[in-house]
């Protein structure tokens, strides 16, 4: 095995351009102002970044992302139980099932909720055939929240159902024996042991939605800036690389931090990544 | 499944490799060759063909979405282009940068077909680096059988009346820049207490807008999803194709005037080749070629003959000179840039 170690530098070459190296250009931009007089270490793009106005961004954007994971887990947990307590030969449709949607291009799938919220499209068409005053929820925070939990759920299901289908069954079953109530067995055996699947899937559908500018702008109208709007404004419009760079770095530390205290859970149990 | 990814890894390395290569040493080669970059779908493709054809140049065509793409890859230097079509303060803005060569007018005899309206502006007061391609204003597309009023100002986009069935564009320039102007100003001010009223405006507006949006514009005007939008002149004869209801006006306290034109960038080595280029796109056949295909407005004034009436005569593609006399055209903002994208900013996430 060792003879084909070589095999891996290729790999590491590559995320060292792609993944190292630009990580590096983006934290130089954030903390130099170029101008006439040449190139100076400046921390000004980072005071920027603290003003009201950027910040009420970063919160806004962190408080949807927030709202759209729990609606994922709420939704995600159930669906992943069945999933798992399914027999095999159901379990394998199923799981094609919930991925299926994943194999169509996420803008495409996007646009199509477009189609299905505006004014007279099919949903409002369906709501006021059944006598109901129209929902008219596009271009509303309701639509960002919708688009984000539709396009990210996968992200949910999947690693919580590969614990839960690991879960050795004696446990439970003992737990049973000893007299548990279903909802004991559920609060104090099944949740503790799936948490790694949890708080993997929890990060996975975070940080998408926290970063996510393709949501906000095509089903929220642009009306509300998120952070990635923001970055893409400074880099497209503006010109601003350095505000652009500091925003960027300032989301790198903040994702950093919350994988972090993430990672602390899922290092008590094994089997928590997605697949 | 390392082990696989160092191999895909490897593999698309080596791809690169081979490809770029190819590419260094395909320029290298005898044929000329030029290089356009001009924005997406701008142009009858068939005449780069009748291009090649005439002249036995190799044309690499390529396209950018905005201004500000273009302008971040050219500013690089890593491409080596012969011909952008940049908009109006985007050329002013390379001028000043000296980014762009003078173009040899000697070489361009079909320059003389160019709308004399249309030379002389403020982007190229002297007119030494550009050659206009296509040009358009900007204005309110509105859905007759929802506005019954007449519309001729801006002040209609704050009525309350049409509470969620307004869209603005996506553009801090264009929506702050109309604004302005619906205040009086200009709509290159850099005066921090007109912009700061103009924010104040659109801030007030927000609540009556349904969304700001780019491209999408078209499809939501087309299917009946608002009264009016703010749209440009080229996207307002499409959508007019298209649905006729809408109709569109420059309103009265004037607009933004823009102009695409023809520029050769300091990376161009085939200079003499580009200007070539350029004159083929003002031969009046090749212009109406084009005009016909993107339905914008064409300053050549013989190839505008050629379009039919309906079109030349109608204001919305062909205003004449007193519709747009309130009209200005865009200047680069320079140093009041992030001033602009600030307010855009403060209105957004309000």
């Amino acid at each position: 095995m060792k003879k084909r170690n070589w095999i891996a530098y290729p790999h590491i070459v590559w995320m060292a351009i792609f993944v190292l190296v630009p990580v590096f250009i983006v934290l130089y931009y954030s903390i130099v102002s170029i101008s006439d007089n040449g190139i100076q270490l400046t921390l000004k793009h980072f005071a920027r970044v603290f003003e009201p106005l950027y910040l009420n961004v970063f919160i806004r954007s962190i408080e949807l992302a927030l709202i759209s994971t729990a609606i994922c887990l709420l939704l995600g947990y159930p669906a992943a139980m069945i999933l798992a307590s399914k027999n095999l030969s159901k379990r394998n449709m199923l799981i094609v099932l919930v991925i299926i949607p994943m194999w169509m291009n996420f803008l495409a799938r996007t646009y199509a909720w477009m189609t299905l919220l505006e004014r007279n499209g099919l949903i409002d068409t369906i709501v006021k055939a059944i006598g109901l005053p129209p929902l008219n929820i596009m271009y509303t925070d309701y639509a960002v929240v919708l688009g984000m939990v539709y396009n990210f759920l996968p992200f949910m299901i999947l690693p919580i159902y590969s614990v839960l289908s690991k879960t050795n069954k004696s446990v439970i079953e003992a737990a049973e024996d000893l007299g548990a109530t279903p909802m004991v067995t559920f609060k104090r055996i099944v949740f503790p042991l799936s948490l790694p699947g949890v708080m993997s899937g929890i990060t996975m559908v975070f940080l998408p939605a926290v970063t996510t500018f393709v949501i906000s702008e095509l089903l929220g109208g642009g009306q509300y800036t998120l952070i990635g709007n923001l970055i893409q404004q400074q880099f497209t419009l503006t010109m601003d690389w350095g505000f652009g760079s500091a925003l960027s770095i300032f989301l790198m530390i903040l994702i950093l931090i919350s994988m972090g205290i993430m990672s602390k859970y899922e290092k008590e149990n094994e089997g928590g990544g997605l697949w | 499944m390392k082990r696989f990814f160092s191999a895909v890894s490897l593999f698309l390395a080596l791809l690169i490799i081979v490809f770029s290569a190819a590419i260094t040493t395909g320029c290298g080669s005898n044929g000329r060759t030029i290089k356009v970059y001009n924005w997406g779908d701008y142009i009858d493709k068939s005449v780069i063909k009748s291009f090649e054809k005439q002249y036995g140049i190799n044309v690499v065509y390529d396209e950018f979405a905005n201004n500000e793409e273009m302008y971040a890859k050219i500013k690089a230097g890593a491409l080596d282009y012969d011909v952008l079509v940049p908009s109006d303060y985007m050329i002013k803005r390379m001028t000043n940068e000296d980014m762009l060569y003078k173009i040899n007018f000697d070489n361009i005899p079909n320059y003389k077909y160019i709308d004399d309206r249309f030379k002389n502006l403020g982007y190229d007061p002297k007119n030494e680096y550009s050659v206009p391609y296509m040009w358009g204003t900007v204005g309110i597309v509105y859905n007759s059988t929802m506005v019954k009023e007449p519309v001729n100002s801006w002040k209609i986009l704050w009525n309350p009346k049409y509470k969620k069935q307004i869209l603005m564009l996506d553009s801090q320039r264009d929506s702050i820049g109309i604004t302005l102007k619906m205040l009086g100003y200009s709509l290159n001010t850099k005066d921090q207490k007109q912009l700061e009223e103009a924010k104040q405006k659109l801030i007030e507006q927000k609540p009556l807008v349904l969304a700001y949006v780019g491209d999408q514009v078209k499809d939501q005007m087309i299917g009946n999803q608002a009264a009016m939008a703010v749209v440009w002149s080229g996207d307002a004869i499409y959508m007019m194709r298209e649905n006729k209801d809408l109709k569109y006006v420059i309103p009265k306290e004037g607009s933004n005037i823009w102009f695409d034109s023809m520029v050769i960038p300091k990376t161009s080595k085939h200079t003499a080749d580009a200007e070539l280029f350029i004159n083929y796109m003002c031969d009046t056949q090749i212009a109406y070629k084009n005009a016909d295909y993107i339905g914008y407005s064409t300053p050549q004034t013989e190839a505008k003959k050629l379009l039919p009436k309906e079109l030349t005569s109608d204001k919305t593609a062909y205003p004449d000179e007193g519709d747009v006399k309130n009209s200005e055209v865009f200047e680069d903002l320079a140093d009041s840039l992030p001033l602009y994208d600030k307010i855009w900013t403060e209105i957004k996430s309000k």
